[in-house]
């Protein structure tokens, strides 16, 4: 085991596995991480806490993948590269490992320019891609980026994001390349809407051997109306809704949205479950913690595994 | 003006080594005034390069070619006719050169021999310092003619930091405190009261890739231009 975590042992043992995800709250308020987390208990195998989201100010993520902790939730600790350099970074990852987190998702980080501080000065001393090399250092070497040792290396579980629906489409799985040969664990995917899209370049992982290396979480959020795919097709960046999935939820009466936002989520979770290469899938109920039970229940994924029959 | 350095022999030759037909493209503009990348520094590297490669059968040709600046299209047609001749383009000019040179030729491999390392000043011959990080937004006005942003190791507003002493910065004593200095200059001309109060967050207009058109040019670009500029 590299880190011992309960999504690393689901993952090596060949289970599907269900990650969650838990956005911070925009104040020193622990009744809001605990009323969405207590909807994710039981749910999913890790939740990704994730790190100021969009480039507006949340609470830490370290410190909420603590409370996560706490509320019986394994945290997969986001951290971007936009607002920390090396120092800052490798400090934080010596103080998570040391207070209980075990799974990181490494990220470059959505530009300040879209956030609420949009004129503060970025850092990106390093990029997500080295970012993953040194956690991987961190734990493998024993030592920091710089090459010195560490008394006692923090070891994680080493998490990237993959966008298949990104420019240009034929890069895309180089660049999943590159994550895995930098040592990513487990990779977690852009929201999958495309799935002809997803199809291809999963293919083209498989062709080229990277489902081997590598365990990829299938990422998915449910539509919740019409106006949130609308707003995902014209606003997101990097995110690919197709008519037809905006004209299946235009298609049925508007009370009614929501649900076929779940059962079209449920489907594509279906398909992933059969999908060669595909080790699990990445939940993002974005502000929607609360309808997760249903969805897991729905895309029948329960019961989860106990982390205690694991070991 | 814009501060370069040729760089290591070595990294140049590694660059070009297998390319048979190089024109090394210099710029008269300020690559040149700092002694990095004009014409005589074209003709200098080029000797070099060429008898690196003496030994090669047969050896490459190398040859230069001084355009006024790279940095803008006029001056860059002067290539237009000559670049097919050769099989790469080395660019003495700043990193804007280099970029402007590729992309006037987008077929061509084109290969950077200066390292662009900042907005300076000639001190004297051979002597240069770096004074401007282009931030977008002056203070030099409230600083007294001290930049805290190029000359302050840590970028602060409202120095100088405890680790000022004597006169020079902690992380260097041969580097004089940005602040003191800005302090003893504002005592002497009797503005001190322009620091006496907290300079507040600023904005860092520098985020993002700078460009912009001039309000009274507006007009002349239309808004396809700008896209096809852009591409």
């Amino acid at each position: 085991m590299k880190s011992g975590s309960n999504l690393e042992k689901i993952l090596t043992k060949g289970i599907f596995a269900v990650t969650g995800e838990l956005g911070p709250p925009r104040g020193a308020d622990l009744d809001a991480i605990r009323e969405k987390g207590k909807h994710l208990v039981g749910m999913v195998d890790s939740v990704n806490i994730t790190d100021n989201q969009t480039a507006v100010v949340r609470m830490a993520s370290w410190a909420a993948s603590l409370i996560a902790i706490q509320e019986r939730l394994e945290p997969n600790y986001q951290m971007v590269c936009r607002d920390r350099n090396r120092i800052a970074m490798q400090s934080d990852i010596l103080g998570a490992y040391t207070l209980g987190i075990r799974n990181m998702l490494c990220l470059s980080g959505d530009h300040q320019i879209f956030g609420d501080h949009p004129y503060s000065k970025k850092v990106f001393d390093i990029d997500s891609m080295q970012l993953i090399s040194m956690v991987k250092k961190m734990r493998d070497d024993g030592s920091f980026l710089n090459g010195q040792e560490i008394t006692k290396p923090p070891r994680m579980f080493i998490g990237a994001a993959a966008n298949p629906f990104g420019d240009p489409h034929e890069f895309r799985v180089f660049r999943l390349a590159k994550k895995i040969a930098a040592g990513a664990d487990f990779i977690q995917t852009q929201c999958i809407y495309n799935m002809n899209r997803f199809r291809e370049w999963m293919k083209q992982a498989n062709d080229m051997g990277l489902t081997e290396k590598v365990y990829i979480l299938a990422g998915v959020t449910p539509m919740k109306s019409l106006g949130m795919a609308r707003y995902m097709q014209k606003n997101v960046p990097g995110m690919d809704v197709p008519e037809e999935v905006i004209k299946r939820i235009e298609g049925v009466d508007k009370k009614k949205q929501a649900s076929e936002g779940i059962k079209m989520c449920c489907e594509q979770i279906e398909e992933f479950k059969e999908m060669k290469g595909i080790a699990g899938v990445h939940l993002m109920a974005i502000e929607w913690e609360h309808r997760v039970p249903e969805i897991v229940e729905q895309a029948k994924l329960l019961p989860r595994p106990n982390p205690k029959d694991l070991e | 003006m814009i501060i370069a350095k040729i760089k290591p022999l070595e990294e140049v030759q590694a660059m070009i080594k297998d390319f048979k037909r190089i024109l090394n493209v210099g710029c008269a503009g300020c690559t040149a005034i700092c002694l990095a990348g004009g014409q005589k520094e074209v003709e200098t590297l080029n000797t070099k390069l060429a008898l690196s490669f003496k030994e090669d059968v047969p050896p490459p040709l190398i040859e230069g070619f001084t355009v006024e600046r790279q940095c803008e299209v006029q001056f860059l047609t002067a290539l237009d006719t000559m670049v097919e001749d050769y099989d790469a383009l080395l660019s003495m000019a700043c990193g804007a050169g280099v970029q402007f040179l590729a992309e006037r030729f987008p077929d061509m491999k084109v290969f950077p021999a200066v390292n662009t390392t900042f907005v300076g000043v000639n001190r004297d011959i051979g002597w240069y310092e770096e004074r401007c990080q282009c931030c977008g937004e002056c203070v030099l006005g409230i600083t007294g003619g001290i930049c805290p942003v190029t000359m302050c190791a840590k970028v602060l507003f409202n120095g100088p930091c405890g680790g000022s002493q004597d006169g020079h910065c902690e992380v260097d004593k041969n580097i004089p405190c940005a602040w003191v200095n800005i302090y003893k200059r504002l005592t002497a001309q009797g503005r001190l009261e322009q620091i006496l109060n907290v300079f507040p967050a600023r904005d860092w207009k520098n985020q993002t890739q700078g460009t912009f058109v001039l309000e009274e040019y507006q007009g002349r670009y239309s808004h396809k231009d700008k896209e096809e500029s852009q591409k």
